[in-house]
């Protein structure tokens, strides 16, 4: 009996018929893909992407050359140099990521006690050169300039898990 | 000078016009062929498919095409020039001459000859040629991999098709096409009585043209690409636009042969409006929908099951029903005289 059920069935092709109507049922289905460059996906306020040097609703830059993100950074990627500003203050005078080096990790951002150096939600910094991924520090605070009304947001809403 | 024009050159210029007529809007059915595989397979795997050049990504076939156009045909140093350069032609031109006696309509077809069936058997036999030619002048071992599977592959199912073939021409008693399909408006359609043989039909339709799940000769997994992996540019765009046309062209064959051709479903008014070209189109682009279908569902056979299948089950199917359909037709004395 088994025998001949087993015949039937392949001669019959139901299994292949089966997966014919599987597939031909995903067909009408809605689509999982995204349309990329047109829309984007969600993102959490924890995504970890380019890196920005916030600064004080006054204007005046948030870090103070600690250099915790610079002993923290397991990829080495970041540089830094300090000096006491004409104010007495104490501020780097070079602040560098190579961004060809940094492995996204956001143990800066975690090291920085005051929330200087964070992880911005833009991903899409690619460049067609490698120099044009050494960021410096004008080009750190320029980015959060640009980006500080997400980053603040982003920062407000991840801190009751911090 | 008039006996020139009218024997010769007048007739010679009817000819190309008609094999022109065939032949491109052929070309413009395998550039959409290959959009609606992309799309079909995309909608089957919840993707969205070429979406992006022209409305709908419509012009994508023809971005490709620019694109096999503008590369540089690389030749490996050990290849055999003649032979690797001849193989793509080969693949392409047998690909295109089979058209000449399909009828699209009532009429409407290049070559009305009487061994229609034989000659498509013939240009399609042959088609492995290209193939192992390729595989062979490639100078390299997965193309040569690729060949050899191919061609044992198309000589097996080649066989069952044979028989097949000779149950449908058993009960039309004609080689020709269009008599064939002439055969099919008094009776049923022949995939009604022949059923199992409509299916095997199409079966070995996709192994005759290296479709999925029979795609063994240029099974990515292992022979990166099979017969075609040294090849670039055109020549690699000959071999894909004969393996389009000859999906084409079995989808055609299984029209004809059992799907009634050009005739419409049902002998009504509303039906029998439609143009009889309108009709075959539509059969053969529902056949190719089970191609690109069969692509999305199944996975690919193994060497060993594929020859099994072939030689142990298709091809005892099939004779026994050619037994069957003569005995039957024998008996109840419809023979066709």
């Amino acid at each position: 009996m088994g025998f001949i059920d087993r015949t039937a069935r392949s001669f019959l092709l139901l299994e292949m018929l089966q997966g014919m109507a599987l597939s031909f049922k995903y067909m009408f289905k809605p689509r999982v893909t995204i349309n990329y460059p047109m829309e984007k996906g969600p993102l959490s306020p924890r995504f970890r992407g380019e890196h920005a040097l916030r600064r004080y609703p006054n204007g005046e830059e948030r870090c103070i050359a600690c250099k915790l993100c610079e002993a923290i950074c397991p990829a080495l990627a970041i540089t830094i140099e300090a000096e006491p500003r004409e104010d007495n203050s104490r501020r780097t005078s070079r602040y560098d990521i190579d961004m060809t080096k940094c492995i996204y990790c956001g143990l800066c951002q975690e090291a920085c006690p005051v929330d200087a150096i964070v992880e911005g939600p833009n991903f899409e910094f690619s460049a067609e050169t490698r120099e044009e991924l050494l960021y410096n520090k004008d080009k750190l605070l320029a980015n959060g300039d640009r980006w500080e009304p997400e980053l603040a947001a982003r920062i407000e809403l991840d801190a009751p898990y911090r | 000078m008039t006996e020139l024009w009218e024997g010769y050159i007048w007739p010679g210029a009817i000819i190309i016009a008609q094999i022109l007529a065939i032949v491109l809007p052929i070309l413009v059915a395998v550039a959409y062929l290959t959009y609606a595989e992309r799309k079909v397979i995309g909608a089957m795997q919840l993707r969205r498919g070429p979406n992006v050049v022209g409305p709908f990504g419509l012009l994508q076939p023809l971005a490709d095409g620019a694109k096999l156009f503008l590369k540089e045909t690389v030749i490996p140093t050990g290849a055999s020039r003649a032979v690797f350069v001849l193989a793509p032609m080969l693949t392409f031109i047998l690909a295109l001459i089979g058209w000449a006696v399909i009828p699209f309509n009532e009429g409407w077809v290049l070559a009305d000859i009487n061994v229609g069936v034989l000659y498509l058997f013939a240009v399609s036999s042959l088609g492995v040629y290209g193939i192992i030619m390729a595989g062979w002048g490639s100078n390299s071992k997965y193309a040569f991999l690729g060949g050899m599977r191919s061609s044992a592959q198309m000589v097996s199912y080649e066989v069952s098709i044979g028989l097949i073939i000779i149950s449908v021409l058993l009960t039309a008693g004609t080689l020709n096409l269009s008599a064939i399909v002439e055969a099919q408006r008094e009776g049923l359609w022949y995939f009604i009585p022949h059923f199992p043989m409509f299916i095997l039909f199409f079966i070995s339709a996709l192994a005759e043209t290296n479709r999925h799940p029979f795609d063994l000769p240029e099974a990515e997994a292992e022979l990166v690409s099979g017969y075609n992996v040294e090849y670039s540019s055109m020549t690699f765009a000959l071999f894909f636009l004969g393996e389009y046309a000859n999906m084409i062209l079995m989808s055609g064959m299984v029209t004809i042969l059992f799907l009634g051709g050009w005739l419409a479903p049902f002998e009504v008014a509303p039906f029998t409006w439609v143009p009889g070209v309108v009709w075959f189109a539509l059969k053969v682009a529902l056949c190719l929908f089970v191609f690109i279908w069969a692509r999305a569902a199944f996975p690919r056979y193994r060497y060993d099951q594929l020859m099994r299948l072939g030689w142990k089950v298709f091809l005892p199917f099939s004779g026994i029903w050619v037994v069957l359909t003569a005995g039957f037709l024998l008996f109840t004395d419809q023979l066709p005289k």
